[in-house]
């Protein structure tokens, strides 16, 4: 335990690469360039498409750096990130399918009154 | 002789099972936080993807974040969206880094740098929880009012230009409060009186009829920009004002100036919930630090306990990233 190499350079280097990730974020998210902000790729807009990915990167960052998920064996890795990973992205696509069909049928079906 | 003897300190690693055997290669207590930290994400994830799923179904009136969160310390009336949250992401990510110290220099022994950099991490939470109180605070009291109509719609002001105006920029407060009679000790208590609000429905009426240039601005969007919401025509207002129910300010469970009924619930929710567990953190720390002076880990020959903890402290960091994302950039 006493032999532990310090990782202090890497923490930095992590810091700077959270910070600038919000700095770019919270920029676009005042700019909001109107190519970004007015287009859409699979009804959403690329600028939140970017906001969403940097989020994602920011996450890896945190739980890989600060939580030290990198220095874990694989096998426990995964049995962490797999679950968390999928089990969202599952919730989160059916839920927000769900939530655009009622959209759809409270603005424009025929049949709401029914619904 | 050495090798017999068993302490806390070598214990603390060691599973029932005995010295060779550590499931995946990690300890017991690292491996339940890490569990624990697993089903805490995904009830985050549960509530963040009821918050989409409700945006999703209200997509055309859902309101904007940016109108909602514009506020900033010692900027009065200045239009600052984002900044405030942004400064907030900073402090908590730099207690993170604090901790991430922390863990650091007890891998290496250091008893007083562990015990420096947990108090700057305390320091860093106790700050995010203030900043967020002043969030709330912001949320609660409201800038400009609106109303309700009997539909359940909130209904806001805008001038001609499509600038917000304020319910007290154009009520006509020389006409007496309607609602200024209805008090317990005038005999009236089953009704919630209006005293609550800064004007009441009869002056903000005759405010509307009186200034010519004030519009309402409803909460759906334009067909075609999901970003820009629907202006009344000065003869759609004047009609609409025959639906006024509530004057609304500010923000509670049951209704808020913002736009739909929801999003002040799931604010409350969300936000509440994360800083619960930022305030639940800050406490472990606390005890974590304490534990750090007293030496118990000196004992233990292990800082473990700071490294568990500090999972914990980095969770909370991770949750507040996707939350600053959802709730205020998206």
């Amino acid at each position: 335990m006493a032999a532990h190499a310090s990782n202090t350079k890497r923490i930095w280097t992590v810091f700077v690469i959270l910070s600038v990730i919000t700095i770019v974020e919270v920029l676009l998210g005042i700019d909001k360039p109107d190519v970004l902000f007015h287009h859409d790729f699979l009804s959403l807009s690329y600028l939140n498409w970017i906001f969403i990915i940097l989020t994602i990167v920011k996450a890896y960052y945190i739980m890989w750096a600060f939580m030290h998920l990198e220095g874990e064996k694989s096998s426990f890795r995964w049995s962490i990130v797999a679950p968390m990973f999928f089990l969202i992205i599952y919730l989160v696509c059916l839920v927000l399918i769900e939530g655009d069909y009622i959209h759809d049928v409270l603005k424009t079906s025929s049949y709401r009154w029914i619904f | 002789m050495g090798a017999t003897v068993t302490t806390a300190a070598s214990k603390e690693k060691i599973w029932n099972g005995g010295e060779d055997i550590q499931p995946l290669g990690a300890s017991y207590g690292k491996m339940m936080m890490w569990y624990f930290i697993l089903s805490d994400s995904l009830t985050f994830a549960g509530f963040l993807a009821s918050y989409g799923f409700t945006r999703f179904k209200f997509m055309d009136s859902w309101p904007i974040a940016d109108e909602v969160f514009n506020h900033f310390p010692f900027l009065h009336g200045v239009n600052a969206p984002m900044y405030y949250v942004a400064l907030m992401t900073f402090i908590l990510i730099f207690s993170s880094v604090t901790m991430v110290l922390a863990v650091d220099a007890g891998h290496q022994m250091k008893q007083k740098k562990v015990a420096t950099y947990m108090l700057l991490t305390i320091v860093g939470g106790l700050v995010f929880v203030g900043s967020q109180a002043w969030e709330w605070k912001n949320f609660i009291t409201g800038t400009y009012g609106a109303v309700e109509t009997k539909g359940g719609e909130i209904l806001q002001f805008v001038d001609k230009d499509g600038k917000r105006l304020a319910l007290a920029d154009f009520a006509d407060t020389s006409i007496v409060r309607e609602d200024a009679a209805l008090t317990k000790s005038k005999g009236v208590w089953s009704m919630k009186g209006g005293a609550d609000t800064s004007v009441s429905m009869s002056q903000i009426k005759a405010g509307l009829e009186k200034n010519p240039d004030v519009l309402i601005r409803t909460q759906y969007t334009v067909e075609g920009n999901k970003h820009k919401k629907v202006v009344l025509s000065r003869e759609e207002t004047l009609k609409r004002a025959d639906d006024f129910v509530y004057v609304v300010e500010g923000a509670n469970l049951i209704r808020n100036e913002y736009g739909h009924k929801t999003f002040a619930n799931l604010f409350f929710f969300i936000t509440g919930f994360h800083g619960f567990h930022v305030s639940v953190g800050v406490l472990l720390n606390i005890i974590i630090f304490f534990n750090v002076l007293l030496g118990t880990y000196e004992k233990r020959r292990s800082y473990e306990m700071v490294e568990k903890v500090g999972l914990y402290w980095h969770f909370v960091d991770l949750v507040w990233v996707f939350v600053f994302t959802f709730f205020y950039l998206v």
